[in-house]
């Protein structure tokens, strides 16, 4: 069950006087279980792509597969697709609507046609998951507080069981504290439905300590496409593009040409730790 | 998907009809409206088009871009088009079970969708030729004689401004809350009509609501800026009419008398 992009470019406002390049050639494939990070700058085309991972966007040349089936062939469901491939937009909560937060859960479930008893069991479920006190489910939606909202809206998607599932920044305007506690629910979640997990980011920083391949998106093209160890490691193109590479690595790099004897490659700071200590017993500073 | 209505947006780009005086584009629409309901003969109608056309060739805006936008009022086109159709009295032409066509008729439904079609396009080029700036900035300079009767001039102008900048920031918002919903299994499409008009409801309850969070938004920064109604208040760009749009308004006037002459007098 892989989505699969093949030489995807799209182009808006083809037909203006002022058309733009949002996608250029990009090959993608995202296959089960993987926990991936799309990172660019502000319109590097990570928004134009995420909408072209559920058929919401028709690319204007190229072939995107699902399970190998052209989603844009006739005959192909992509009302199902959308059911596979959950999409999480930037500031989720601005689409809630519902009288409570129950019923606004129970939206997406029941679009797909399910069983009543089916949708409840989804809704509460996805409403465990992403940490909502069962207090908070009769509540209006508009009453809840921005972090609450905003988890809400997740396991809106999330109740339709997807078996991607792509978060458009979702730490956009939370607090340190808010973010983490998402991020961390989107791992545990990962790891619980073994699900794979797109996660939209402009920042380094959030998404290097939770993922294991990232993708770098510059001017519509897809630049570097790799374990996290390996991407951060060019930290001169990265920075070319307007990314800056997590601070520990940022450290190591400097501690390098500063003579030090540190693997740069390191992108936590349990790693960077140990790699400091090493490369101070061997100079004999420590 | 909503990107394609083009009715009321501005299209960047150069050309003498974007450099004229907003104030002239403003008389010049009005002028060309009112010149549309005094016609009544097929000469009139072809003066006007070719105006229009001239003008639309004038202003570099694709022709493919504006008849895009017309797609949305398609519907009220075919609504007056029937209705004129079937409901004018007269020598009759067609029976078609109970509603008859007549001869009136179908003279009064081809001027009707002529007039509005002719109407909407004029429109819509001056909407897409003027940055809403220069439309408020026309407008409030052309009803300066209403404030002596106490008319809130710059109230208005403004409100209109705001009005049209917020109409692509909106198309924009549908647009994202549609695509939020669509990939919820929304489904906007298909249906009957109740079930359509009941589909509308996770789109509209999020599209009022970020309505009014943009108008208290909008008016706190307008009032953190001091801003205080138009008492006392100087431009940075004043309009100063230039050579081309005192020539701009000489056409003009030979377009109206023109066509009002061939308009009216001419038979057919």
């Amino acid at each position: 069950m892989a989505l699969k992009l093949e030489h995807v470019t799209y182009i808006y406002g083809a037909d203006t006087q002022l058309p733009v390049r949002a996608l250029d050639d990009v090959c993608l494939e995202i296959p089960d279980g993987q926990f991936i990070g799309l990172i660019g700058h502000t319109g590097s085309g990570k928004s134009t792509l995420v909408q072209h991972l559920n058929g919401l966007i028709e690319p204007t040349s190229g072939k995107i597969t699902w399970d190998g089936r052209d989603i844009w062939e006739k005959g192909f469901s992509r009302k199902e697709l959308r059911s596979k491939v959950g999409l999480v937009f930037q500031y989720p909560e601005h689409q809630l609507f519902e009288a409570d937060v129950f019923a606004d859960v129970c939206f997406g479930p029941r679009n797909l046609g399910l069983p009543e008893e089916e949708v409840k069991r989804r809704a509460r479920r996805a409403l465990e998951l992403v940490g909502l006190p069962e207090t908070l489910y009769g509540q209006s939606p508009f009453e809840l507080s921005g972090g609450q909202k905003r988890r809400a809206a997740i396991a809106g998607v999330l109740a339709m069981e997807p078996r991607i599932l792509v978060l458009d920044e979702p730490t956009a305007g939370l607090d340190p504290k808010g973010r983490d506690e998402i991020l961390g629910q989107v791992t545990e979640l990962k790891r619980e439905m073994g699900i794979s997990v797109v996660l939209v980011s402009h920042s380094m920083e959030d998404v290097a300590n939770y993922v294991e391949r990232i993708v770098v998106m510059s001017q519509g093209k897809v630049l570097f496409d790799d374990r996290p160890r390996e991407v951060f490691s060019h930290k001169q193109e990265l920075e070319r593009v307007g990314l800056a590479v997590p601070q520990v690595t940022d450290i190591l790099h400097r501690l390098k040409k500063a003579g030090f004897d540190v693997d740069v490659s390191a992108t936590t700071i349990p790693e960077a730790r140990d790699t400091i200590l090493q490369a101070m017993g061997r100079t004999g500073c420590g | 998907m909503l990107r394609d209505i083009t009715l009321g947006q501005y299209y960047q780009t150069d050309s003498l009809l974007h450099r004229l005086d907003s104030r002239v584009k403003l008389t010049a629409t009005l002028l060309f409206i009112i010149s549309l309901f005094l016609v009544n003969n097929l000469w009139g109608y072809l003066m006007a088009a070719v105006f229009l056309a001239v003008c639309i060739r004038l202003s570099h805006v694709p022709f493919r871009y504006m008849v895009r936008g017309m797609r949305a009022i398609l519907f009220l086109l075919l609504f007056a088009l029937v209705f004129n159709l079937f409901l004018t009295p007269g020598t009759p032409v067609l029976r078609l079970w109970k509603l008859t066509v007549t001869k009136e008729g179908i003279r009064m439904a081809a001027q009707i969708a002529v007039r509005l079609i002719l109407l909407i396009i004029g429109s819509s080029l001056m909407t897409l030729t003027t940055t809403p700036n220069h439309l408020t900035d026309g407008l409030e300079s052309l009803m300066k004689p209403l404030k002596k009767m106490r008319v809130p001039v710059h109230e208005v102008a403004m409100m209109m401004s705001i009005a049209l900048r917020f109409i692509p920031i909106l198309m924009e918002e549908t647009d994202k809350i549609m695509k939020a919903q669509i990939a919820r299994g929304a489904d906007f499409e298909s249906g009957n009509l109740l079930q359509r008009a009941k589909a509308m409801v996770p789109l509209l309850v999020p599209l009022f609501i970020a309505a009014f969070r943009r108008a208290n938004d909008l008016a706190l920064a307008m009032e953190a800026r001091c801003y205080r109604g138009g008492e006392g208040r100087t431009k940075m760009k004043p309009l100063i009419y230039q050579r081309r749009d005192y020539a701009a308004y000489a056409v003009l006037l030979l377009y109206f008398a023109a066509v009002i002459v061939i308009g009216r007098i001419l038979p057919i």
